[in-house]
């Protein structure tokens, strides 16, 4: 408890010291690593994204890449057709996103658990094989090349190309994050934990737990739609492969990796994967494998995701000093986070 | 008329192999709510293994053999190694055994190569025969023949023995069993090893249909969760009934629209869901 409310006394230098790094990172890196780190920057935001579904509402979905590629496909389409300017691109982008939670959502959430995780992957794939059919209108597997990148005017002539648009991507997505850490302290994100821990409970106590799942769901679609924006920008492309369910399936990673329903998990998570995408891939074939081993490793070590390794040190050590059995994850449940959550959902109440 | 007793065949064979894969998947949901993403490396390893064994001994049983006890090994590691620590924990589950599946897949294509390796059926079942007025391959037919005694036998020990009962009651509710004094573990183990024996002999009697290669893990991963669903978690039935309908869809539409083939299955598995939440034979929840 005491280490904990030291760690919660350090967190806004964290957050400024954090800030801070990322301004003066383009002055700092060369190209090729500051691009990486916009990448980081968009994924991270389509990872806790995802989170507010997979994390704090414990709702499985393997389908998240559908608004990563809707807002994607929105970018693109409104750029090729339209010459739309990005800010309002974005803010259509979102609003597609939205708009497909909210026609898919009645659907998906009739189903619980296992189904919800193939309703919401069949889904995806549906809209994967009209994008891939509909030649037309999308490029069909050719996609939407020649988007042009969106820059920042007060930055223009001051500082490259790729600064810029990281600039932008930093003010975009530090803003939806902010907003997300906002939306999931409030006692709608409370009460999101709620119904993931027990759903019969909540609505018992007179929470209209469908529509906050349905709420849930529209959030989560438009800010992932965001990120897939950004991503067409950042590529000057669109296609297929942006809905594609890989990446969902990466996104589901990335988040239970770092720490599903933990705030800053998917950052943390984010970092890793695509690090040891760029990173380890430039020394050795065999990287697949090595991210196989670290999913296995993070599920047997910490499986509250790698955002919980230093209270897992923590404990580790403290055991150590008393030659004592860990404590068992699953004694006194008046400890966990969750349930905390839950209690404080039931005072508000 | 393109549907015609060629793809019939061709997809009723397909479906021998589908049932294969998915049949322990399904039990294994049904019975623990596990999710095993490393089953379409299981139904790979069955495919190399049985490939390589066919290669140097040149007999094909022996090749099955093989397949089917490669796989089981893994699926017993795995079940041993980590699935007892991860009870009721789905998301951890999801990323361990697509954690296994990565070091399958990158595995095999060390030892293996990324090309596709296809087996030649045993003499006695290369050529093609005529049935009902179209030429068939006679392997595709002992598929569907395979594929069919299996379905019964397993049918048979999960429905009609009382073996069967406690895997059917653990189903429906776990807890209840467990007071009963029958060890769920237990069952669960050996359900899960019956499951990934199956799925490696489809992988061994499926290369010389689809082959193996890096890719058809995920493929048939898919077409697995697919069928699984779409019967409803846990019944075997189900488990029989998706099988044939996902493998006839997908084979009708390969005809009639080859681009379209990939997402008929998965158009189907969405409407199927949006219509009955809980699969087509899966009890409401």
């Amino acid at each position: 408890m005491n280490a904990k409310s030291i760690s919660a006394q350090w967190r806004p230098a964290a957050i400024l010291g954090l800030l801070v790094l990322l301004l003066i990172a383009p002055f700092v890196l060369p190209t090729y690593p500051l691009s990486v780190l916009t990448e980081i920057l968009i994924f991270t935001l389509f990872a806790m994204s995802l989170n507010i579904l997979l994390g704090y509402a414990g709702l499985p979905s393997l389908g998240h890449s559908a608004f990563f590629g809707t807002g994607g496909y929105a970018v693109g389409l409104l750029a090729k057709y339209l010459g739309t300017p990005a800010p309002l691109a974005l803010l259509i982008a979102v609003v597609a996103g939205i708009a497909l939670a909210l026609i898919t959502g009645p659907f998906v959430l009739r189903t619980h658990g296992a189904y919800f995780l193939i309703l919401t992957l069949s889904l995806t794939q549906v809209l994967f094989g009209i994008v891939w059919l509909w030649r037309r209108v999308t490029g069909g597997d050719d996609g939407l090349p020649g988007i042009p990148t969106p820059k920042l005017p007060f930055l223009l002539g001051r500082v490259s190309d790729t600064a810029n648009f990281y600039y932008l991507t930093l003010i975009v997505v530090g803003i939806a994050i902010a907003t997300i850490a906002w939306v999931v302290r409030s006692p709608f994100g409370l009460a999101l934990v709620g119904i993931r821990e027990n759903e019969r409970y909540l609505e018992g106590l007179g929470y209209p737990t469908w529509t906050l799942k349905y709420v849930a769901y529209a959030l989560a679609g438009g800010y992932g739609a965001l990120a897939g924006g950004l991503f067409a920008y950042f590529k000057g492309f669109v296609g297929p492969g942006q809905i594609s369910w890989l990446l969902a399936g990466e996104g589901m990673v990335m988040v239970i990796l770092g720490g599903a329903g933990t705030f800053w998990g998917p950052a943390i998570g984010t970092i890793l994967v695509l690090l040891l995408r760029y990173e380890v891939s430039a020394f050795t074939q065999r990287w697949v494998m090595i991210l196989g081993i670290v999913f296995i490793l993070t599920v047997l070590l910490l499986p509250q995701g790698i955002v919980r390794l230093p209270n897992r040190i923590r404990e580790i050590r403290a055991q150590l000093r008393r030659e004592a059995p860990l404590p068992r994850p699953t004694a006194p449940a008046h400890h966990t986070p969750s349930e905390r959550a839950v209690e404080r959902v039931i005072e508000r109440s | 008329m393109p549907v015609n007793t060629a793809s019939l065949v061709i997809g009723l064979s397909y479906a021998s192999l589908l049932f294969l894969v998915s049949v322990g998947l399904s039990v294994v949901f049904g019975l623990m709510r596990f999710v095993n993403l490393a089953t379409g490396s299981l139904y790979l390893i069955g495919g190399y293994i049985g490939w390589s064994v066919a290669r140097s001994t040149g007999n094909f049983f022996l090749a099955l053999i093989a397949g089917a006890l490669a796989a089981l090994v893994v699926g017993v590691l795995i079940e041993r190694g980590f699935l007892q620590r991860l009870h009721r924990k789905e998301l951890l589950q999801v990323c361990l055994t697509l954690g296994v599946a990565y070091i399958v897949q990158d595995v095999t294509r060390w030892i293996w190569g990324g090309d596709p390796l296809r087996l030649r059926p045993p003499e006695l079942l290369r050529g093609s025969m005529e049935l009902f007025g179209s030429v068939v391959p006679i392997y595709r037919v002992a598929l569907i023949g395979i594929g069919a005694l299996l379905a019964v036998l397993v049918w048979y020990l999960l429905e009609r023995t009382k073996w069967g009962a406690y895997v059917r009651a653990g189903v429906d509710d776990l807890e209840m069993v467990q007071c009963l004094g029958i060890n769920a573990r237990r069952v669960f183990a050996i359900v899960f090893s019956l499951g990934a024996l199956l799925c490696g002999l489809g992988g061994a009697l499926g290369t010389p249909v689809t082959g193996v290669a890096p890719g058809t893990d995920i493929q048939l991963q898919l077409m697995a969760l697919i069928v699984v669903v779409l019967g409803g978690l846990g019944s075997v039935t189900g488990a029989i009934v998706a099988s044939i309908v996902v493998a006839l869809v997908d084979t009708i539409v390969r005809t009639f629209w080859p681009e379209a083939s990939f997402f008929a299955v998965w158009a189907l598995a969405a409407l199927v869901l949006i219509v009955r939440p809980q699969g087509l034979l899966g009890r409401a929840a």
